[in-house]
């Protein structure tokens, strides 16, 4: 009964200590406060002459900086003081906004990770917004104006299909449960109507009805159409938000689907709410159309001007372009110093614009504006109060301008109100419209003092529980303790490292995890020690106890260690955000302990009493 | 110290189980009739958090929210005299946060900077609450399904039932004492799930070593002596875990809170279910040797045939 392990053992016990201290390292580097410039167009990157520009604006004011550099296609400046940060935003944007409009000065955490540490792909581990402080946002799709918005142009379709045919029909109605609903005269029309359909369209459900003295036919989407059409517009609007959040200019953002119709978004560091959410929830988009006049056909429309001096005009409806053709935008200034906006279309738009207008010299073109607005509206559904997104589409007309020549793919739009609106309208059309609108569920803001507040107590509460349990250990089971102590150090790095390099993000139910697993961990070596001790008082040998205690502890330690982890993967899956940060590190603890409690503890004890003669246990 | 104790645990048995059903009635009833006091993120709503630069009365707070608009405001501490807590009815607005601020810092000579404002749609929160019930139940199922396939039938009714104990007690003092159960408290109560389970299977297990081994001595007294063999182990975990766990009440700041109450509690009545529901529940369901004799292998000959 040696009780040593062979070489193996321990050299793998001293390679995973090792990669753990390496991967755990980065997190004893506090990040630096920094301002972030970045640039919203490949035309004006971010340059040394801009940080030398930021440098002297920071000089002036008496704020103390360090590090600048260039990475990529931004500009990074690093502070000295925390408290400094807001002030040193306005500064810079003050000097660079000068320069051109296109640039965003950010907030941002610096990392401080040495090279060599970064080479081996080490950082630190992310933080949650409870302790970084930031916003966090909640929207869900609408995803049942999406479904109408594409029976609508079915409807067009066959609509047409069925005046092809001869088919007479009375009318064509979208209702509210997402069906288009088509009324007959006569039955045998609604029945040939019903076999043309189901011929042509394997989307829908048909069904047949009577209304009144009227035959109707029913379409509404199958199920997979249904779920194709939702995931679509879930996706589109994924997409259009990374791109306004990244035009926002946040570190570290995250934009991520969840469910089956839900988006979550979070912008570490960002405080002013308002204005990120005027930009994420925003649904503009434009249409050209040309005036109406005597020969228009296809009849008309009457539209508002914005600038409520100008009254009506009317419209064509036939549309020339859209803003999904807008291939770029970019806010600037005409002649007179009025805000504008230049447009440069994709080249189908180009085209066509080049098409209608070549004609058209002479007559004029509108410039519609069109945003939807998701208000929550109070309604009473099945007695109970409940808010109701709605939605309302404004469409108003920001320019009517006389075609001096045909154009072609590069134009401007005047008649805005005031260079905010000419930014925000040109990042909305950079930046692509959304598939259907989309309304806020749940918002978070944590304000960072109370982030740095909850580092602080969380650091604090790690640093005495551990010390607590480590002053239990070594005077409940002296020697033994010892190596528990040593094997539950290592067990806590190996967590962080763990967190670190699967880029986990820590929060604050996250430290209590980390607080928890502390106070667990310990669990398995008590089980062994005290397995030890009762066979000591078996009367067994020192070497045979110490032994067996592993040995037969072994069982029982995995047999509780897995129940509890089928515990944690329930709670990552049923849980949100913070809980889900819990939940990782439960799991991750619980296998990091079991690895240092049996492995470690069994390597220390071994170096401690292995391959000799002894006559009493430490313990 | 190897001192062994001799508690003989199974003599009480009747008046533990009759102070486990008081307590669980006791629960139920409370839950039942006074209910719990749910947190935003169930029920949905506004909530605006604010700290003080110096202490400050809350009445004063209430009448200037009163004036400026603000109805049915709850306004309470938030762990210290410095920080408020607002609670809103009326509906979210973005700039509501440094608006309250805005109301609050014009009648205060004290600097006021705003914590976290939250808002949680009524729709959101209702999921949640039946997700996290459903999660529950869940994580009570597969533990089930693997105790029962570890161990034996009558082990895993003994440990669900002693779950489902803890976490109803735990909910019951959560109830009793009106204290505020957020998604912190929810994610606590399934760590206590995994705590108490970890304590019911180390007894289990030793009693299914214990009846293997030991042949001549009474069901009670195998259980008896298991008992008490893992008494110290019992304790000493229960109490580390109840060393940082106080640590976490005290240091770990009032977000937290909730959180390590939940978890004592869950410690605390996880530990007296480990010894005295899990094992009470085989007593009644009359444990014998014959359920854990291991099973004989007959296709051991054929194995052994070349």
């Amino acid at each position: 009964m040696m009780n040593r392990y062979p070489l193996w053992k321990n050299l793998l016990i001293v390679v995973v200590f090792a990669f753990g201290l390496i991967y755990a390292l980065p997190n004893i580097y506090p990040n630096d406060p920094a301002i972030q410039i970045t640039s919203d167009s490949s035309s004006t990157p971010v340059s040394e002459r801009i940080l030398d520009k930021a440098n002297a604006a920071l000089d002036k004011a008496g704020i103390e900086h360090f590090g600048e550099q260039l990475i990529n296609n931004y500009g990074l400046i690093r502070l000295q003081k925390n408290d400094d940060q807001l002030r040193a935003q306005s500064v810079i944007n003050a000097v660079v906004s000068e320069l051109d409009s296109g640039y965003v000065v950010a907030l941002n955490l610096a990392e401080t990770t040495p090279a060599w540490l970064k080479s081996m792909g080490a950082g630190p581990m992310k933080l949650g917004l409870d302790l970084s402080g930031g916003v966090h946002f909640l929207l869900e799709v609408d995803t049942s104006a999406a479904a109408q918005q594409k029976l609508q142009v079915f409807s067009a379709e066959i609509r047409q299909k069925l005046r092809e045919e001869k088919l007479r029909y009375r009318k064509f109605q979208i209702s509210e449960d997402d069906s288009l609903l088509i009324r007959f005269i006569q039955e045998e029309t609604r029945d040939q109507a019903h076999q043309l359909i189901k011929k042509d369209y394997d989307d829908f459900l048909l069904t047949d009805g009577q209304q009144d003295k009227y035959f109707t036919l029913s379409l509404r989407f199958s199920e997979l159409k249904t779920k194709e059409i939702e995931d679509y517009a879930v996706r589109q609007n994924l997409t259009t938000l990374r791109n306004r959040v990244n035009e926002l200019g946040v570190s570290e953002p995250l934009v991520q689907r969840q469910g089956r119709n839900r988006i979550v978004v979070e912008l570490p560091g960002v405080q002013d709410t308002a204005g990120a959410k005027r930009l994420l929830g925003k649904t503009a988009n434009l249409e050209f159309r040309l005036q109406a006049h005597a020969k228009t056909k296809g009849g008309s429309q009457r539209f508002k001007f914005k600038d409520d001096q100008r009254g009506y005009a009317e419209l064509e409806k036939n549309i020339i372009v859209t803003g999904q053709n807008v291939s770029n935008a970019q806010a600037g200034f005409d002649e007179n110093g009025f805000p504008q906006v230049n447009i440069n279309l994709d080249s189908p738009g180009g085209k066509m614009m080049n098409r209608i207008t070549r004609d058209n010299v002479g007559r004029e073109l509108g410039v519609l504006f069109i945003e939807q607005k998701t208000r929550l509206k109070t309604q009473i559904i099945d007695g109970k109060k409940t808010k109701v997104p709605v939605r309302t589409n404004q469409k108003e007309i920001i320019s009517l301008a006389t075609i001096q020549a045909p154009l072609g793919n590069r134009f401007r739009i005047t008649g805005l109100d005031s260079p905010a609106e000419s930014a925000e309208l040109a990042l909305l059309l950079r930046a692509g419209a959304l598939a259907a609108p989309m309304h806020f569920v749940e918002e978070r803001t944590v304000g960072p003092s109370l982030g740095k507040q909850n580092i602080e107590l969380g650091q604090r509460s790690v640093a005495i529980g551990l010390a607590l349990v480590l002053l239990f250990m070594l005077v409940y089971f002296k020697m033994f303790g010892l190596a528990a102590n040593i094997a539950l150090t290592f067990n806590l790095i190996l967590l962080v490292a763990i967190m670190s390099m699967i880029s986990a993000t820590l929060t604050l139910p996250g430290i209590a995890g980390i607080v928890l697993t502390v106070g667990m961990a310990v669990d398995a070596n008590v089980l062994i020690f005290a397995r030890i001790k009762e066979e000591l008082a078996n009367r067994m040998s020192p070497q045979a106890a110490i032994q067996a205690g592993f040995e037969r502890a072994f069982v029982t330690i995995f047999d509780a260690n897995i129940t509890t982890l089928l515990v944690a993967v329930i709670l990552y899956a049923v849980g949100t955000g913070p809980v889900k940060g819990f939940a990782v590190t439960l799991s991750i603890g619980i296998l990091t302990s079991m690895f240092t409690a049996i492995m470690g503890t069994r390597a220390i004890v071994n170096l401690m009493y292995g391959g000799r003669k002894i006559e009493k246990l430490s313990i | 110290m190897n001192t062994k104790t001799n508690i003989d645990f199974m003599s009480k048995r009747k008046i533990a189980a009759a102070f486990s059903v008081a307590l669980v009635v006791l629960s139920v009833a409370s839950l039942l009739f006074s209910g719990l006091k749910l947190g935003l993120d169930f029920t949905g709503g506004t909530l605006v958090e604010v700290g003080y630069s110096a202490p400050v009365e809350l009445e004063p707070i209430r009448q200037q929210l009163e004036n400026n608009g603000y109805s049915n405001a709850v306004v309470q501490n938030f762990g210290s005299e410095t920080e408020i807590l607002v609670r809103l009815q009326q509906e979210y607005k973005p700039e509501l946060g440094d608006q309250i601020l805005a109301t609050l810092q014009k009648d205060s000579t004290a600097t006021i900077t705003l914590r976290r404002s939250e808002f949680v749609g009524a729709q959101v929160g209702d999921e949640l609450r039946e997700q996290g019930g459903l999660g529950m139940l869940f994580a009570l199922l597969i533990v089930m399904v693997y105790v029962a396939f570890r161990f034996q039938v009558k082990f895993s009714v003994g440990a669900v039932l002693a779950l489902a104990h803890d976490v109803l007690i735990t909910l019951g003092v959560f109830s009793l004492l009106g204290l505020n159960f957020d998604l912190t408290v929810l994610a606590a109560l399934l760590a206590v799930i995994g705590y108490s389970l970890n304590d019911t299977i180390v007894v289990s297990d030793r009693i299914r070593e214990n009846f293997r081994k030991i042949r001549k001595e009474t069901p009670l007294n195998i259980i008896n002596i298991s008992l008490n063999e893992t008494l110290s182990r019992t304790i000493i975990t229960s109490l580390t875990t109840l060393l940082v766990l106080v640590t976490l009440f005290i240091l770990g700041g009032e977000l937290i809170r909730g959180f390590s109450i939940a978890l004592i509690i869950g410690v605390l009545v996880g530990t007296y279910s480990s010894i005295y529901v899990a094992s009470n529940i085989l007593v009644a369901l009359r444990i014998n040797p014959e359920d854990l004799a291991l099973p004989v292998k007959e296709g051991l000959e054929v194995d052994g045939m070349p």
